[in-house]
């Protein structure tokens, strides 16, 4: 068995995170792309891969952690965000990242995404979004467009898709964007920035199924994709702009840095038992004084 | 058991059935009293009907009994559902202005207060509370300072005029009793002992704390809520992060989350609440991640009955999430247990990896209890596991999901250096890689199944079987288990008045069951009686299915309301005469 070397006195490089398995999505599928630009974002800030947990749900996307050397868990279907607030609430001194898929987070653990959103814990957020339900083999997702065909709807979906920009912004996200696969250096940047952003980010990112959806391809997105940091006018920090700009979708496709706010204290600051420094770092036992403070007042 | 005393007050929700309730509570346990007390009421804040039981005694009162000596009725309503608990000897004090006494037994004692000569009404709208108060302590033989202290302490924040106040109306309703009324044939003793009083809601939280929890999600259901009270009041000053978030799958999410961390951590709920949280427990088995989940049974099934106790979760916590996984069960079998209990229950799923549901029920949760201090113990043994929190020296590749014999696996924590690995609801490799990465290799499941489920015979021999508890050649064996322990006590103190013998059997972990133990006691015993408060006889059902043992009867309670120690009595002396092999006792009085 290899001996592992413990102490990382050279800079963190792409081997380093490489998992222990090579991903097995189809080739071709949009999420290697996310895999690779969060391994440099990772790289290129230098942040050690043992201080990183990268927790997921279910689907295709969500198999993320166990293709990336970090800590990682892979929870259940729709609960990432539950499960890694938990994890950074008990040691915040770790960096959170959280993937999944458009079903996994805006269908079945919608109302997590809300909650986490409006409690601005430092996570950030990664949707892989392909617009369908690619692990159960092409069913229509919340952000499946109106009148697609899938499995589940052969006859076209019609219900209106969610809108995970718009959703985030009223939702109280304090960081908001949306990359594309296709496009590595930018989703790089955005997911570096999404990263060091201090509160909850959340990062929409097309990610497309080349096995399930013929409708939103690379090809499809390609020449619709703006970046708004082409915008020199672009003004990230007015919620309104954000707004507007969140719900253009046609022809012209933003993607970018819609929203950033740092003016919203995260939780872990506001949070007076945290002072004291992590959870996992204090005593297990209660000050005696304390505890017999907690039995005098039953006298 | 030794002499006791026990009070009922009744009124409508609202009417303040609470304050004289803490009031008793404290000069009780101040008296060196024992106290165990119990609140019937409904799910509405205004109305309805609320009856709150106070039993005491110099020994510890472990249930509350078949009878009160003392009502004190707030309203007429009151008066007509309880004057019938009276028996000779026993005392009513009532409002003689606004209500109209019943016919009482023969020997119970009748005390009107003129309450609008005694006391200004108009300005102190329980004025009829605080007379009365006075007057039973007068009554129960009890000096008036004692009541005062308690006045200061309980109004001292209003000021120093309220305290008078109240202070004066009591001693016009003590004064008054003293000349008009008859005092209680037994004065109610002191001694030197001191007690806490608390709800076994307090004690789950309490005993939480003491186990080293650090982290507390919930979202309130009755009758649970009161954890997430006490947790939410004590957990800065205990140093425990509390959580309130957006429901029960949250919940357990965020308890597991905590869990990986490193944390203890635990979250507590009821029937419903738990129903959600199914899922997150086979997470919390497979991705080996220790947590404790305390269910506090509410009547079922759906919202059912959210005041009123029941036994009527065990086979939804049986049976909770799908597939086989190592899991402990435990019900506390009264309230000091729902504190002794909790770091007990983390030291076996720390350190077996699994998680442990506190198995408890509205009874114990909302119920109150003296407790001597001495036992609320904040310096338990805790032994984590095997658990690896630093680096160290230089090894082999990390593999969380090692194969051991124990079937456990030594756990690294996330920030280590050398240790990154991924955990997985999905089935894996020992190195956390899941199976169907490479192909579904049925060798590697199966290997993964067993290791797992060795856990099982580790947490058995760590986890006591039940024991027998009175004469071993009784006439009849009662089994039990959690809440009923000390009802079912007291039933057979009332049995042996009767001339029959009867021992019992209370089982207080229910996974592991040491089901070869319990059908070797219950093989000796002469005649064997199931008590459970539910409909099916879940714990029948859950023994005969383990060890295929069937009682010769079973005694059971589904209307929402706890046994008292005469149902359980008068049912065993029926199926003694052979008259049934199914006792169902009603509930004579409505609450
Ligand atoms: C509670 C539950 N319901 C359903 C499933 C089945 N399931 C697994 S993945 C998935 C949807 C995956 O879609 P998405 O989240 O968009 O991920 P993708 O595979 O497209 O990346 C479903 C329905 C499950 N695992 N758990
Ligand atoms: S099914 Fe779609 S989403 Fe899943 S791996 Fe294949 S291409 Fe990717
Ligand atoms: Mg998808």
């Amino acid at each position: 068995m290899a001996t592992i070397n413990i102490a990382q006195p050279k800079p963190m490089v792409m081997a380093d995170l490489k998992g222990k398995v090579d991903p097995d999505w189809c080739p071709g599928c949009g999420d290697f792309g996310v895999l690779a630009a969060v391994q440099k974002a990772l790289v290129e800030l230098q942040i050690p891969n043992h201080q990183v947990a990268t927790v997921s749900g279910i689907g295709c996307s969500s198999n993320f952690p166990g293709f990336i050397n970090t800590y990682g868990m892979h929870t259940l279907h729709g609960r990432s965000l539950p499960v890694a607030s938990g994890l950074k609430l008990a040691n915040h001194e770790l960096t959170v990242l959280v993937t999944g898929g458009d079903g996994d987070g805006f269908g079945i653990g919608c109302g997590h995404f809300v909650h986490a959103m409006r409690r601005n814990i430092n996570l950030t957020y990664m949707v892989l979004d392909n617009q369908i339900y690619g692990l159960t083999t092409g069913q229509t997702s919340p952000t499946s467009r109106i009148g697609m065909k899938t499995k589940s709807n052969p006859y076209g979906n019609c219900d209106t898709p969610v809108n995970p920009l718009t959703l985030a912004l009223s939702s109280g996200a304090t960081f908001v964007g949306r990359g594309f696969s296709g496009d590595q250096k930018h989703l790089t940047e955005l997911i570096k920035q999404a990263i060091q952003h201090n509160g909850f980010s959340f990062l929409d990112i097309f990610s497309p199924c080349v096995t399930y959806n013929k409708d939103n391809t690379f090809q499809w997105f390609r020449p619709r994709v703006k970046k708004l940091e082409d915008n020199a006018e672009y003004d990230s920090t007015n919620w309104i702009v954000a707004m507007e700009k969140a719900t253009v979708w046609g022809d012209e496709i933003p993607i970018g840095k819609f929203y950033e706010t740092n003016d919203i204290p995260t939780l872990e600051e506001t949070e007076p038992v945290l002072e004291a420094g992590p959870m996992i770092s204090r005593d297990l036992y209660i000050p005696a004084d304390v505890a017999k403070k907690f039995v005098e007042e039953l006298m | 058991m030794s002499h006791t005393f026990a009070l009922g007050i009744g009124g409508a929700a609202g009417q303040g059935v609470a304050t004289p309730g803490d009031i008793f509570a404290l000069i009780l346990s101040r008296r060196g009293l024992h106290v165990n007390a119990y609140n019937a009421y409904q799910s509405i804040i205004r109305g309805g009907h609320t009856f709150l039981t106070i039993r005491t005694g110099v020994d510890k009162v472990e249930n509350l009994g078949d009878g009160i000596d003392l009502l004190l009725p707030l309203n007429q309503d009151t008066m007509d559902r309880h004057l019938r608990l009276l028996k000779a000897g026993g005392a009513c004090i009532y409002n003689a202005d606004t209500i109209k006494p019943g016919a009482a037994a023969d020997g119970v004692q009748l005390c009107a207060l003129p309450v609008s000569t005694l006391a200004d009404i108009s300005r102190n709208k329980v004025a009829q509370n605080t007379l009365a108060l006075g007057a039973a302590l007068s009554m129960m033989g009890v000096g008036f300072q004692s009541l005062e202290s308690v006045l200061k302490a309980q109004f001292g924040k209003k000021g120093e005029a309220v305290v008078n106040e109240n202070a004066g109306i009591a001693r016009a309703g003590y004064e008054y009793a003293t000349a008009n009324f008859k005092p209680f044939a037994k004065p109610l003793p002191m001694t030197e002992k001191r007690y806490a009083v608390l709800s076994g809601n307090a004690a789950l939280a309490m005993g939480g704390a003491a186990a080293g929890v650090k982290f507390y999600a919930a979202y309130p259901m009755s009758p649970s809520t009161g954890v997430l009270h006490w947790m939410a009041a004590h957990g800065r000053k205990a140093g425990i992060m509390v959580r309130q978030v957006e429901d029960e799958i949250g919940v357990v999410n965020y308890t597991i989350g905590a869990a990986h961390a490193g944390v203890r951590s635990m979250c507590a709920t009821s029937g419903g609440g738990f129903a959600l949280m199914s899922e997150g427990l086979g997470l919390s088995a497979m991705a080996e991640i220790p947590i404790v989940v305390i269910d506090c049974q509410r009547a079922g099934p759906s919202t059912g009955v959210p005041t009123k106790t029941e036994q009527g979760d065990l086979w939804q916590m049986l049976g909770a999430a799908f597939g086989d996984y190592p899991r402990v069960i435990a019900a506390p079998l009264d309230i000091g247990d729902c504190f002794t209990l909790m770091p007990e229950i983390f030291n076996v799923t720390d350190k077996f990896q699994c998680p442990g549901i506190v198995l408890c029920d509205l009874l114990l949760s909302e119920g109150r209890l003296s407790v001597d201090p001495e036992l609320l113990n904040f310096n338990p043994p805790i032994d984590r596991g095997e658990m690896i929190t630093s680096n160290g020296d230089a090894h082999d590749e990390y593999l969380r999901y090692k194969i051991t014999e124990s079937g456990v696996s030594p756990r690294a924590i996330p920030g280590i250096p050398g240790f990154t690995h991924t955990v997985s609801s999905d089935e894996h490799d020992e190195n956390g890689v899941l199976i169907s990465d490479e192909y579904t290799n049925a060798g590697k499941r199966r290997a993964m199944m067993e290791k797992r489920m060795r856990k099982v015979q580790g947490i058995e021999a760590m986890v006591p079987p039940p024991v027998l508890e009175g004469p071993p050649d009784a006439d009849v064996t009662l089994i039990g288990w959690g809440s009923t322990d000390g009802t079912i006590r007291e039933a057979r103190a009332l049995l042996a008045e009767q001339g029959i013998t009867a021992n019992q059997l209370q089982v207080r972990w229910l996974v592991p069951l040491h089901g070869d133990e319990i059908v070797r006691i219950l093989g000796k015993a002469k005649h064997t009686i199931i008590v459970e408060n539910n409909f099916s006889g879940q714990f029948a059902r859950y023994l005969r299915s383990e060890t295929s043992f069937v009682p010769n009867g079973n005694i059971r309670k589904y209307d929402g309301e706890p046994f008292m120690p005469h149902h359980i009595a008068e049912a065993v002396r029926e199926q003694l005469a052979g008259e049934t092999t199914l006792s169902v006792p009603t509930h004579e009085v409505m609450v």
